[in-house]
């Protein structure tokens, strides 16, 4: 079934002024002011929190700026049922930040391409490039744990592959969420000297490395993609509920309109980028 | 029943069932072998202490976890006959665990968050609710908990309730008044503990246990004083000796047990530290020997290559003093668990005469697909069967106590591994198997699924981008999803068997009255016959059961079954309407496991009581 053209649009904006992006599913009438409803972790730097200080933040701003929408937020830590409370409950419209594979929702074009990292401190000079540098059999080495059921961050993976794991020290992702930004303590072991190296999302690294007591080397792993199939390599998009077309395909303009200017963004906030590919 | 189905299960069963009047017919009894009904059989086990009677005061029924109950008037003659007595909305959706209590003519009903506490008096027409105890726990528990948002229910001692909340607290509440008497924060949510097990009050220490394991939090359990709360001691369960109260008491049955903190030796480095082993299940408890039995939960870091060892104690059954928590002996049902097979199901403890000696055993179908029969003073298998179709090892080693694995099923990372039987629900979860005098068997809910794990799923959580495994699960051999056993604990191996379609993710209830009952996922209630399985009644509740029944004598002198009717939990989540079930992984592979279950139970929270 096709709708004409401009019947298409007009139930979009139905959609638009009864309230979230996210509708009220099929009520008619007024409703709620037009806003975009973001759902973020409140205490996630650099990617959010709840003094709009995360670059996902600057982005979500820059967004409502584009579609004439004030951005309102749903505050929800990032663990095992974010998407499923959050997005999936209606009680939202979009997610600043997913893997472009993502498949609990529906990712937009990516934005940004980035990669996990080896961090230290630039006074070992430690020069530290590959997963295959013989002395990561020997250094104290510093990585996030998640614990959830058959899931680990690649670098886990890469290690315990080259049978790395005796001197491998893990690092809740969650951490103690009493405590700003939990996933930083792993920077913070770096700087303190309990770990020589950690090995992190780049994003979270070039942040906290821009802020650390003492001068940090952020560099990023190689390979890219490890043997049999390990990427450490991610394409980041924003992501709707699946089926929520009409704001994906707005959020897509928005992105390519702006692409500059997000990549400045991201850049301010220290995220090592690689340039996305251009298959599209 | 039409007569048509009478019929068929005439000429099925026509050895059993003389003629096809009122009754109900039989349902299938795919098993039922030379087990002449009315004789106990000899190797049967005997019971350690009185069973729960008129009132149902604990959450099994007993210390010893039987969920067996010494009235009668429901018989397989009549159980045909039983209708709703009343019924009882919680006000709560989601999965609706536990059961509740019977104390003094009053009903005790705790709801999964906001962990609201009712007092039905059962004295009134229908029951009328005398109090409402809310004890307002966190909504950030709600974002925490891994499994939905459930309760495993409420325990009574002294003229008090005590029970968990789901925002890591424990609470004391005056049984007559309602008023609290004191609430007690015992784990911390910012590490992502919560609470979600049924208490135990052991004198007068209540024995509490935290959840999180997928959260990397590490697992403990802790007495607390009943009358005040305080704690008064804590074992965790991974750690040096002096953390898991492991010292000169200790006597495990087997070598590999013994050593010093084995709790960081058999881990890599200080991963320990996020080693999970929580203690989510039941507890039960031992007056002779003095000893309070339970199991600890998976191993924290899933990737188990990230932590060669054994990774003691995780998927550990504890014997401890309750008085000081001191351990006695250690049984680890896997090591190095690569399965997600936690050990926290039930330990029913019961006597069995065995080679013309009584021992004293405690008896724990695992998730592993094993049952332990377990001497209980010293930890020695004494004899394991598998309950459900089980590849990842072929048997337990009665001479090391370890499993002979089979080495195909062994997940690993970075590879497919395809058809390990049972699947990460386990042969069972936690709803608890009843044990019965009257024939000497355990009736034990299961699971029949196995699962592909399969590596390389992006997933996202926290910012952070990374690439685990997941789990797809599907129906294991013959289709059915679940079913009831019953076992001879002695002889290690089945005596009947009910097949179902969905888990069977209800607990269950035996009465001396000879009928034993559980609930479906697709909201069955029901009740066979415990000599040979056949169906005598059923009734279909509003939504999914996967709570326990219990039963108790109403001020009427009648006797009274009642269940909870509301589905949830880790695999009934997957009959939420915001639980997607396109995608197979959903839930952590459930949902590939049942699909189906959004067209056969919708959301509810429910009480219903029967009686004739």
């Amino acid at each position: 079934m096709s709708f004409p053209s401009n019947l298409a649009a007009a139930i979009a904006l139905a959609a638009l002024v009864t309230g979230t992006l996210a509708g009220r599913d099929s009520h008619a009438g007024p409703r709620a002011p037009l806003a975009l409803v973001v759902c973020a972790d409140p205490n996630n730097l650099p990617f959010s929190n709840d003094k709009l200080e995360g670059f996902e933040n600057k982005l979500a701003d820059l967004v409502g700026r584009d579609l004439g929408l004030p951005v309102r937020y749903m505050w929800l830590p990032q663990r095992r049922g974010f998407v499923r409370n959050t997005l999936k409950a209606h009680r939202c419209d979009v997610i600043m930040g997913v893997p472009s594979s993502f498949e609990l929702a529906r990712p937009t074009e990516p934005y940004y391409r980035s990669t996990y990292v080896f961090v230290y401190r630039k006074d070992r000079h430690l020069d530290l490039q590959s997963f295959d540098d013989p002395r990561l059999h020997h250094l104290r080495i510093g990585v996030h744990v998640i614990g959830d059921d058959y899931a680990n961050v690649p670098p886990v993976a890469a290690l315990a592959q080259r049978h790395i794991i005796r001197n491998v020290v893990g690092y809740s992702i969650y951490g103690d969420y009493s405590q700003p930004d939990p996933p930083a303590r792993l920077i913070d072991a770096v700087v303190r000297g309990d770990v020589d190296v950690a090995i992190a999302w780049g994003p979270l690294a070039g942040y906290f490395a821009r802020r650390a007591a003492v001068p940090l080397d952020v560099v990023p792993v190689s390979p890219q993609v490890d043997v049999p199939f390990l990427p450490f390599v991610f394409d980041i998009a924003m992501a709707v509920r699946r089926g929520d077309d009409t704001l994906r395909v707005r959020l897509d303009s928005v992105l390519e309109r702006h692409r500059a200017e997000i990549e400045r963004l991201l850049a301010n906030y220290g995220v090592p980028l690689l340039p996305l590919t251009a298959e599209h | 029943m039409s007569g048509q189905i009478c019929s068929r299960a005439v000429l099925l069963l026509v050895a059993l069932i003389p003629a096809c009047k009122g009754n109900p017919p039989p349902a299938r009894a795919a098993t039922s072998p030379s087990s002449s009904p009315r004789s106990v059989p000899t190797s049967g086990a005997k019971p350690i202490m009185a069973p729960a009677g008129k009132e149902w005061t604990m959450p099994s029924g007993d210390y010893a976890m039987t969920r067996f109950s010494s009235l009668d008037q429901i018989t397989p003659a009549n159980a045909a006959q039983l209708k709703v007595a009343s019924t009882f909305s919680t006000g709560v959706l989601h999965g609706h665990e536990g059961n509740p209590l019977v104390v003094n003519n009053t009903m005790y009903v705790v709801t999964p968050w906001p962990n609201i506490l009712y007092a039905i008096d059962l004295t009134k027409p229908g029951g009328a609710v005398k109090w409402v105890y809310q004890p307002n726990p966190s909504d950030r528990a709600v974002g925490i908990a891994c499994c939905d948002i459930v309760n495993r229910g409420a325990t009574y001692a002294n003229g008090r309730i005590f029970f968990n909340t789901l925002d890591a607290h424990t609470v004391a509440v005056d049984a007559n008044s309602g008023k609290e008497i004191w609430k007690v924060q015992v784990g911390n949510m910012d590490i992502g503990e919560t609470v979600t097990m049924a208490p135990l009050v052991v004198h007068n220490k209540v024995i509490i246990g935290n959840s999180g394991a997928e959260l990397g939090v590490r697992g403990w359990i802790k007495a607390l004083d009943a009358g005040n709360g305080k704690e008064v001691w804590r074992a965790y369960s991974t750690g040096p000796d002096r953390d898991v109260l492991i010292g000169p008491n200790f006597k495990p049955f087997y070598p590999d047990h013994r050593g010093t903190d084995l709790g960081t030796k058999t881990w890599s480095g200080e991963q320990w530290k996020l080693g999970g082993g929580t203690v989510w299940g039941w507890v039960s408890y031992d007056p002779d020997l003095n000893l309070i039995y339970y199991g600890t939960a998976n191993p924290g870091v899933w990737n188990p290559d990230m932590r060669p060892g054994d990774n003691k104690w995780s998927l550990t059954i504890f014997a401890r003093d309750p008085d000081n928590g001191e351990a006695r002996w250690a049984y680890q049902m896997t090591p190095h668990d690569a399965w997600d097979y936690d050990g926290v199901n039930e330990n029913i403890l019961t006597n069995i005469q065995m080679n013309g000696r009584e021992r004293k055993v405690l008896v724990h179908p695992d998730r592993n697909g094993f049952v332990y029969t377990l001497d209980r003073e010293t930890g020695e298998v004494i004899t394991a069967g598998k309950f459900v179709f089980t590849n990842w090892a072929d048997s337990i080693n009665r001479k090391t106590g370890r499993p002979a694995e089979n080495p195909a099923y062994r997940s690993k990372q970075g590879m497919v591994t395809r058809g390990i039987c049972p699947s990460a629900t386990g042969g069972k979860d936690e709803p608890p198997s009843a044990f019965s005098p009257v024939t000497g068997w355990f009736y034990i809910p299961n699971t029949n699924d196995c699962m592909d794990y399969q590596g390389l799923e992006a997933n996202y959580i926290a910012g952070t981008p990374y690439v685990g495994a997941s789990v797809r699960m599907y129906a294991g051999p013959g289709g059915q999803r679940g079913g009831l056993n019953a076992w001879d604990a002695a002889a290690g191996k089945a005596v009947w068997h009910i097949d179902e379609n969905f888990p069977v993710w209800s607990g269950v209830l035996a009465t001396a009255g000879g009928v034993v009952f559980y609930g479906t996922m697709d909201g069955w209630f029901k009740a066979v016959d415990a000599r040979d399985g056949h169906e005598l009644w059923k009734f279909k509740v509003g939504s999914g059961i996967v709570g326990n029944p219990m039963t108790y004598t109403g001020p009427d002198g009648k006797q009274y079954v009642a269940v909870y009717s509301g589905i949830g939990g880790w695999m009934g989540a997957v009959a939420f309407p915001d639980v997607s079930t396109d995608d197979p992984y959903t839930g952590l592979g459930v949902a590939g496991a049942i699909p189906d279950i959004k067209q056969a139970s919708t959301m509810g929270g429910m009480l219903y009581v029967f009686s004739f």
